[in-house]
């Protein structure tokens, strides 16, 4: 017993500052930085879910409540609705992108001489401000000045359409922008896809004289299959997040209808300022999408060991 | 062959449609900063470009722009020294120095959790702690948020820089004498240095745009960024176009230049998280 506790003192010892310690030392910083900001946030989240939390002239009062926020779950009206829009949201965002981004891959993987300039210019939507990009298509949904607007009346039509303030076409309009922002992200992913086929496998399927539609339909596609499918599901999870836009283009209205899971739990934080509630919330929300990126996970580890 | 080059003619001609597509906003936006509200409230195409807008966000009485944007470089430059630092160490020791694949494993899903995980979830613990430790409304609390952000970013960049250098450069610094600090140092580091950069600069573009967060745990101009500011402009009463366009412009400047730099290492890091074809 002794013997093994000694070498095992010697060992921490050698870990900590022997030759090879650079090992350890180098990748503390980052796991301190994870625990603290991601293990503890959700330790955090579990005790505030279950307490009344108010802020009493600058001190934080905690009132333990139990499982009363289930109560509250039950008693709010949103929650369903902002579920609802999510869902439509994501779902038309997803299928939207990919048809579009898989075919901007096919077709710039065509391209020689011009390819560099679509390439860079594709990129640009996933890198500028997201807040801004929302102001840019405010601007341009406006019903009193916008771009839309005025070539329309220019164009002698009577009662343009409202847009984000429709309540019939705020999701709409919403989704519309989520697809000038996000088709490049899967268009990335399947170009990368498409350029790693080997080209014999194309020069093979031209020799026996299958046309280029064809050949999209039986050599690419299938090929791409999982490919895609993994994609579909990783825009999937990251299209869960979506808030900013939102929040500048119709902050989640008229009334309810572009209403989705962040902006009303940012509204429960920031408006009713129920913390209490919205930590409950938030920690639905991450057990919802922890199922989601296993899921996820275990797709791309399949799929990856079948490429090869 | 003929109905071969017409076929390139509308591939690329549809392609053109795609680039205006999406420059148009940006062009639009630009157009818009420059126009006097008049013009802006007649939609003319023709009017006489004015840097009004620009002036009044950056010295005018009713705007703050100067002081967003100082938070907005103090808070993206510390997100990219702090990533750049503890990323490209993480990811030496992880890539590099011969740990079990449980370990590397796990670290690599936990990170891909914190890119997944709607931020919502981390709005409310940051408050109150950033509350509770006096730093809300500064860009501290930004900086801190942010950190954990870009964090899986930095690592996985990093990881695929570090796994292109050969093994060989470290083994000969470390038979010559080196720790494998000084190797790490001396003979890595500059040999990865491009993609250190690509990566500070892409944390630092992630950091600029990033709004949840920034407007969370601010209140005021001490602790604003600049995208917080821009949605203000959407709140009030009576938006002022001219200047909500101006400073969306600014937004996005940041984005444009990143453009014209080097793109291949940009492209890996916005697909973190994807399979590699």
């Amino acid at each position: 017993m002794t013997q093994l506790s000694l070498s095992d003192s010697r060992d921490l010892r050698t870990m900590l500052f022997g030759q090879g310690s650079f090992k350890y030392w180098a990748l503390v910083p980052l796991l301190v930085v994870l625990t603290v900001f991601t293990v503890l946030p959700i330790i955090q989240l579990l005790q505030m879910s279950v307490s009344e939390l108010e802020f009493v002239e600058g001190e934080l009062v905690s009132e333990f409540i139990g499982l009363r926020q289930l109560d509250n779950l039950a008693k709010d009206p949103i929650v369903g609705i902002a579920l609802k829009n999510t869902l439509v949201f994501v779902v038309a965002v997803v299928i939207i992108e990919t048809v579009a981004g898989f075919t901007l891959a096919v077709a710039i993987s065509r391209t020689k001489t011009l390819s560099i300039l679509y390439r860079s210019v594709v990129i640009i939507p996933l890198l500028i401000p997201p807040v801004a990009i929302g102001t840019t298509w405010s601007l341009i949904y406006d019903f009193n000045y916008g771009l839309i607007t005025t070539i329309l009346i220019e164009l002698g039509v009577q009662n343009p359409p409202l847009w984000t303030a429709d309540p019939d076409l705020a999701l709409i309009s919403v989704i519309i922008v989520d697809v000038w922002h996000w088709t490049s992200f899967l268009f990335l992913i399947m170009l990368a896809g498409i350029e790693s086929i080997p080209p014999s496998l194309l020069e093979a399927a031209r020799v026996d004289g299958a046309n280029e539609f064809r050949m999209i339909r039986h050599v690419i596609l299938p090929i791409m299959a999982p490919t895609i499918l993994v994609a579909m599901l990783l825009r999937t999870i990251l299209a869960f997040k979506v808030f900013d836009q939102i929040f500048v283009l119709t902050s989640g209205g008229p009334g309810t209808a572009t209403q989705v899971i962040s902006m009303h739990i940012y509204k429960v934080f920031s408006e009713q300022f129920r913390l209490g509630y919205a930590a409950f919330l938030s920690l639905l929300v991450a057990a919802f999408m922890t199922i989601f990126v296993v899921f996820y996970l275990w797709a791309s580890r399949v799929v990856r060991r079948r490429l090869g | 062959m003929n109905q071969k080059t017409v076929s390139k003619a509308l591939l690329n001609a549809a392609l053109l449609v795609v680039v205006f597509i999406i420059l148009f906003p940006v062009f639009y936006i630009v157009q818009t900063s420059l126009k006097s509200t008049a013009d802006i409230y007649s939609g003319t195409f023709f009017f006489e470009a004015k840097t009004r807008n620009y002036e009044e966000i950056f010295t005018g009485s009713r705007s703050n722009f100067a002081e967003l944007t100082r938070n907005s470089l103090v808070v993206s430059s510390a997100v990219a020294v702090i990533c750049g630092v503890i990323g490209s160490l993480a990811a030496y020791s992880i890539s590099r120095l011969n740990w079990s694949r449980w370990v590397t494993g796990g670290i690599l899903v936990w990170l891909l959790f914190i890119n997944m995980m709607p931020p919502i979830v981390f709005v409310t613990p940051y408050y109150l702690w950033a509350r509770g430790a006096g730093i809300y409304d500064t860009p501290l609390a930004v900086i801190m948020a942010h950190m954990v952000l870009n964090m899986p970013l930095a690592v996985i960049m990093m990881m695929n820089f570090f796994a292109e250098v050969p093994k060989e450069l470290e083994e000969a610094a470390v038979i010559d004498g080196c720790t494998l600090w000084q190797a790490f140092r001396m003979v890595i580091i500059p040999i990865v240095r491009p993609g250190l950069a690509a990566m500070a600069v892409l944390v630092f573009v992630f950091s600029w745009k990033e709004f949840l967060f920034a407007l969370s745990l601010t209140t005021t101009s001490a602790g604003r960024t600049i995208p917080v500011g821009i949605a203000n402009f959407v709140q009030e009463f009576n938006i002022r176009y001219g200047e909500m366009a101006a400073g969306s412009f600014v937004a996005m400047i940041p984005a444009l230049i990143l453009v014209l730099l080097a793109q291949r290492h940009i492209i890996k890091g916005l697909t973190v998280g994807a399979i590699k074809g």
